[in-house]
C-alpha cells in the first residue's frame, strides 16, 4: 500500500489551533530574561525622567521656583505647567485632568513638575530641588459627604462624576422576607509587577515615538497628541513589554510626560516608576459604600432589590462613569428579580483617582449582593446553594435593566457544578505551615474552625452602552524560502493574559497553516481597543478570524481562476503574490444609557461561581484559605491551559481583596505605598484551585468564545468572606476582612443613613 | 567606584555608585535586565540572583558587596541554543503570563531543586514564598517546579 502525500489544510494536522494549549510565543524569551519590558528599554544618548508630585491632598499652588533645579549639573530640562505647549486636559472618559497641576493640586501624588537629567540620581535630586509654595485647602475625603448639598467642590461642576439610576418594575414592591445591610469595599491596587515605564524618542519631523507599557495604544494616542500640540500622525506609539496591567494601564500615567521631556531636550528619555511612585502613578479600584435591601417570598424567591452605591472616584474621572454603570446594572447579581431600584453615584473627592481594575464595578456590588443572598437564605431556611439555584438567571430571563439573556446563562448549572467539585479532606492540618498564621507558628490547630462559603457573579464582556467597540486586524499570507507564512498585525496589547496565543491559534485554525508570526503592536494599524472588559478573545479573535476569512476568499478566487480547488493545489502554489487583508471587526451595537437604565446596554455576559473553604483561627483572627473551587462558563476555551491560568490568577486577586489587600487612606494620604505594607498573596497564601470550565458557545462570539479574565475575581471574594462568616458567625460587612474584624466582630459603618435605592444626596448622619 | 566580579561565568568590570544596588548594577551597568525591578525592597523576589551560589534579592545587596564574588542571573542559567530544564518546565506548564516575576522564579526554583531534587508541594511553596506573582495564582508554577524536578537534578 502506498500513501498519497498529505494535502495542506486537510490531512496535515495543523498544531496549535483553537482548543489546544500551544506554548505562548513569548514564553521562551520571558523564561530566559530576554523579553524586553518597557523598563528595560535603552537608547543611545538617553536621558532619565523624574516627576515631582504633590504632597498635599488639596492645595492651591502659589508659586513654583525651578531655578535651583535648572542650574544643577546634568539637568537637561525642568518643566512645569507654565512650560506646557497646550492647556489640553487628559482623561479616559472626561477630559478633566491637567498634564501637570497648574493652580491647584487635588490629590497626594498629582504630578506638578518634570525633570530630564543624565541619570536617575540627578533627575531625582533636581525634582527635589524644585520649590513649590502651596496653600493647603480642606481635603474632601468622604465621598458621601461630598455628594451632600453645600459640600466643598473639588472641581467647578460639582462632585458628581456620574450617576446611574436603574428603575425596574414596581419600585415600591413589598415582600414577606426582608434583609438589609450596609457594605464596604476598600481600595485595591492592581499591583502589576512591571512598573509604569516608557521610552520616548524624538523624530526628525518634530514628532515623537513612544515605546510604552499600556493596555490601549490608540486611546493613549488620542490623549497624548493634543496635549503635545501635535497632530496624531506625528505621534507614534509602540507597545513595549508589559509586566501585567489589570486595569492600571488604561489611563495615562507617564506617556505625555515622557514625550514632553523628549521633545524639550531633543533626546531619548526613559521614565520608569519605582514601586512607591507606582502606587501614586496609576488609578486603583474604586472604594465603595453600599446600602442594600432585598425582599423575597418565604420560599426564597426574590421579589425586589433596592440598593444605593457610592463609589469614591477620587480627584479625576478616569473610567468612573463606566464603573458606576456596571456596578448599578449588575447590582442585583445573576438572579431573576422583577422589581429593582438602584442609585449609583461616583463622587469626586481629593483621594487618589480610582478607575479600572479587573471586574470593573461588578466586584464591589457582588460583595454586597452575595452577602445579602446568604442573609436571605438564612432567613428562609435555605442553604446557600439552593437560594442561588432557585433564583439563578436562565436563558431568556431579563436582568434588572430589562435586557434578556441571549445564549447561555447557566447560573443554576455553574452553582451546582461548583458545589459538586470535591471538598478538601475534612481534617484540620497539624503542620503549622498549613494553619492560619503559617510560619508565625501561632496555633497548633486549637481554636481553628473550618467552614465553606459560596458565591456567584456576572458581568458584561466587551464595551457597553453604545460605545463603538472595534478591533482592527491585518493578516498577510505570503511565501518565503521555507514556504507559506502568515503575519498578523493588530494593536492588541499583550499584558500577560495571552491574547498573542489566541491570535496565533485563530490564524492557524482559519488558514490551516502552522507558521504564523505576530507583528509588534503599534499605532500604524487600526485600534484594537483596550485589553480590558475580558474582551480581546472575542474582539481580537473576531478581527483576526474575519481577516483570515477574507484571505481565504482571495485564495479561492486565485484557485478558481486556474480552474483548481484551493485544497488540491495547496497554499504555496497560490502565493506568487502575497495576500494582504485588513478588517475592522465590531460586535453588534449596544444601546446607550437612558434615564431608568431599561435597555439592551450590553453585548453579552460572563458567569462564574466560587466555593471557598477556609480555616479561621478564632483567637488571632487569621484566615487560611484551604481550597477554592470554581465553575465558569467561558463559551469556548480557545486555549484551555491559559483559561486555567486566568481562573487561578483571578481568584488570587479575589483572595487578596477578601483578606489582605487594601490601600489605606488617611485624609487622602496613602499610608502603605510599598509591597512591605500592601500585602499581596504569596504562594503560601494561595490554596489549590479546582476548576470546572464549562463551554456553552455564545451564538455571537467567534467560535462561541465569550472571554474569561474578570469573573474569577468577581465572586471569589464574597465566597471566601461567606466561608469566614460561616466559621465565625460574625457579620463581616467589609473587605478586606481584618483580623480585628474577626476577633472583635467589628462592623464597618460609614456614619451615613441612606434608604437603599435613594439618592445619596439625601444621606443623613446616622 | 570600580566593581569587578564573575558574572554568569565571565570576568566583568564596571563603574558603580557607592550606594548602588547589585540590581541596578546588573540592569544599568552590565545591561542584564533579566533581573527585574518590581518592588525595590526585597519583598517580591523578581530580582533574585545567585551570589556565590546563595539565593539573594539583588535589590537588597550593595553592588560593592559583590566585589570579587560570583553572580549568576536568569540570563546565566540559559544554555546555548536552548532552555534550562526549569525554564522549559515553566514554558510547558503554562506558568508564564506577563512574565515579570518569571526570571526571579526560575533562579529560585533552580536553587530549590539543586538543594532538594524532589521537593514536596509544601517544600515548593515554602521555597518560593519570597517570589510574588500577580498573574498566575501560582498553581501552574507549582506544577512547573514539579515537572522540572522529575529526574533532572539526579
Amino acid at each position: 500500500m502506498t500513501l498519497a502525500p498529505p494535502r495542506p489544510g486537510t490531512l496535515v494536522k495543523v498544531r496549535g489551533v483553537i482548543g489546544e494549549s500551544p506554548q505562548r510565543p513569548d514564553a521562551a524569551d520571558k523564561v530566559k530574561g530576554e523579553f524586553a519590558y518597557a523598563s528595560d528599554l535603552r537608547a543611545d544618548g538617553m536621558l532619565v525622567g523624574s516627576t515631582l508630585r504633590s504632597p498635599h491632598a488639596h492645595a492651591r499652588i502659589r508659586s513654583i521656583d525651578v531655578s535651583k533645579a535648572r542650574a544643577m549639573p546634568g539637568v537637561r530640562a525642568v518643566l512645569t505647567a507654565a512650560d506646557l505647549p497646550t492647556r489640553e486636559l487628559i482623561g479616559l472618559m472626561k477630559l478633566d485632568q491637567p498634564v501637570l497641576a497648574r493652580d491647584v493640586v487635588c490629590y497626594v501624588g498629582e504630578p506638578v513638575a518634570l525633570v530630564a537629567a543624565d541619570d536617575v540620581d540627578r533627575a531625582v535630586a533636581a525634582a527635589k530641588a524644585i520649590a513649590v509654595d502651596y496653600e493647603p485647602l480642606a481635603p474632601v475625603s468622604d465621598p458621601v459627604a461630598a455628594l451632600r448639598p453645600g459640600a466643598l467642590q473639588v472641581h467647578e461642576k460639582g462632585n458628581i462624576i456620574d450617576s446611574v439610576r436603574v428603575v425596574h418594575g414596581d419600585v415600591r414592591a413589598t415582600a414577606d422576607v426582608v434583609v438589609s445591610g450596609e457594605y464596604e469595599v476598600a481600595m485595591q491596587d492592581q499591583a502589576a509587577l512591571g512598573p509604569e515605564a516608557g521610552l520616548a524618542i524624538p523624530d526628525e519631523d518634530g514628532g515623537v515615538t513612544l515605546h510604552v507599557a499600556t493596555q490601549w495604544l490608540h486611546e493613549d494616542l488620542r490623549q497624548i497628541a493634543p496635549a503635545l500640540g501635535l497632530p496624531e500622525r506625528k505621534v507614534r506609539l509602540v507597545l513595549a513589554g508589559v509586566g501585567g496591567a489589570f486595569g492600571a494601564r488604561e489611563d495615562i500615567s507617564l506617556q505625555v510626560h515622557c514625550c514632553l521631556l523628549a521633545l524639550a531636550t531633543k533626546r531619548p528619555v526613559r521614565m520608569s516608576y519605582g514601586r512607591e511612585e507606582s502606587f501614586f502613578g496609576h488609578v486603583h479600584r474604586h472604594p465603595a459604600r453600599m446600602w442594600y435591601e432585598h425582599g423575597a417570598t418565604k420560599d426564597g424567591r426574590l421579589v425586589y432589590v433596592r440598593a444605593t452605591v457610592v463609589l469614591d472616584g477620587g480627584a479625576y474621572a478616569s473610567s468612573s462613569p463606566a464603573v458606576v454603570a456596571n456596578a448599578s446594572c449588575f447590582a442585583a447579581g445573576p438572579y431573576r428579580v422583577a422589581n429593582a431600584l438602584v442609585h449609583g453615584v461616583a463622587a469626586y473627592t481629593t483621594n487618589p483617582p480610582a478607575g479600572a481594575m479587573r471586574g470593573f464595578g461588578a466586584v464591589q456590588t457582588c460583595f454586597a449582593y452575595e452577602a445579602q443572598m446568604d442573609k436571605l437564605a438564612a432567613a428562609c431556611g435555605l442553604d446557600p446553594v439552593e437560594i442561588r439555584v432557585r433564583n439563578g438567571l436562565r436563558e431568556g430571563d431579563a436582568i434588572i435593566t430589562s435586557q434578556p439573556m441571549v445564549g447561555s446563562a447557566p447560573v443554576a448549572e455553574i452553582v451546582r457544578r461548583c458545589a459538586d467539585l470535591p471538598l478538601p479532606a475534612e481534617r484540620i492540618p497539624t503542620d503549622p505551615l498549613l494553619l492560619p498564621g503559617g510560619t508565625g507558628n501561632l496555633t497548633a490547630g486549637e481554636g481553628v474552625v473550618r467552614a465553606t462559603g459560596y458565591a456567584a457573579g456576572f458581568k458584561n464582556v466587551c464595551y457597553s452602552h453604545g460605545f463603538d467597540d472595534s478591533t482592527t486586524a491585518r493578516v498577510r499570507l505570503m511565501r518565503d524560502a521555507r514556504g507559506p507564512i502568515a503575519r498578523v498585525h493588530t494593536a492588541a496589547a499583550e499584558v500577560g493574559q495571552g491574547v498573542v496565543s489566541v491570535m496565533l491559534q485563530v490564524t492557524r485554525t482559519e488558514l490551516g497553516l502552522e507558521r504564523v508570526e505576530l507583528d509588534t503592536p503599534d499605532t500604524s494599524v487600526g485600534s484594537a481597543g483596550s485589553s480590558s472588559a475580558s474582551r480581546l478573545t472575542w474582539m481580537a479573535g473576531g478581527a483576526v478570524q474575519a481577516a483570515c476569512r477574507e484571505v481565504v476568499v482571495e485564495l479561492d478566487r486565485r484557485a478558481a481562476a486556474r480552474g483548481v480547488s484551493r485544497r488540491d493545489v495547496g497554499l504555496p502554489a497560490l502565493l506568487d503574490e502575497p495576500i494582504d487583508r485588513t478588517v475592522t471587526y465590531r460586535h453588534r451595537p449596544t444601546e446607550a444609557l437612558n434615564e431608568t437604565t431599561q435597555n439592551h446596554g450590553h453585548v453579552a455576559f460572563l458567569f462564574a461561581a466560587h466555593r471557598a473553604t477556609v480555616d479561621v483561627d478564632l483567637g488571632t483572627g487569621l484566615v487560611r484559605v484551604v481550597q477554592v473551587a470554581t465553575a465558569q462558563d467561558v463559551g469556548k476555551a480557545i486555549n484551555p491551559l491559559a483559561v486555567i491560568g486566568q481562573l487561578e490568577g483571578g481568584i488570587a486577586q479575589g483572595l487578596g481583596l477578601a483578606v489582605m489587600e487594601e490601600i489605606q487612606l488617611k485624609d487622602g494620604r496613602v499610608r502603605n505605598p510599598s509591597f512591605t505594607d500592601y500585602l499581596l498573596p504569596t504562594i503560601l497564601d494561595m490554596p489549590p484551585v479546582l476548576c470546572d470550565v464549562i463551554e456553552h458557545p455564545h451564538p455571537d462570539a467567534p467560535y462561541g468564545a465569550k472571554g474569561v479574565g474578570e469573573p474569577p475575581t468577581i465572586s471569589s471574594t464574597p465566597a471566601i468572606v461567606a466561608a469566614i462568616r460561616a466559621a465565625t458567625g460574625k457579620a463581616l460587612n467589609r473587605v478586606p476582612v481584618r483580623p480585628d474584624d474577626i476577633v472583635f466582630g467589628n462592623e464597618s459603618r460609614s456614619g451615613w443613613r441612606i434608604a437603599p435605592g435613594a439618592d445619596p444626596a439625601t444621606a443623613e448622619r446616622a | 567606584m570600580k566593581l569587578s566580579l564573575r558574572l554568569n561565568g565571565a570576568d566583568r568590570t564596571a563603574d558603580v555608585a557607592p550606594h548602588e544596588s547589585l540590581l541596578t548594577a546588573l540592569r544599568e551597568r552590565f545591561v542584564l535586565p533579566g533581573s527585574k525591578n518590581a518592588c525595590d525592597q526585597g519583598e517580591c523576589g523578581s530580582c533574585s540572583v545567585l551570589l556565590d551560589g546563595e539565593l539573594v534579592c539583588s535589590c537588597l545587596v550593595l553592588a560593592a558587596a559583590a566585589e570579587g564574588r560570583e553572580v549568576r542571573t536568569a540570563e546565566g542559567l540559559t544554555p546555548d541554543g536552548g532552555l534550562h530544564p526549569v525554564q522549559r518546565a515553566f514554558v510547558e506548564a503554562g506558568a508564564v503570563q506577563c512574565g515579570f516575576c518569571t526570571p526571579g522564579l526560575i533562579v529560585a526554583a533552580d536553587a530549590l531543586l539543586r538543594a532538594e531534587p524532589e521537593p514536596t508541594v509544601a517544600e515548593i511553596r515554602e521555597a518560593l514564598a519570597g517570589n510574588i506573582c500577580r498573574c498566575t495564582g501560582y498553581g501552574r508554577i507549582v506544577d512547573a517546579v514539579q515537572r522540572a524536578s522529575k529526574g533532572i537534578y539526579e
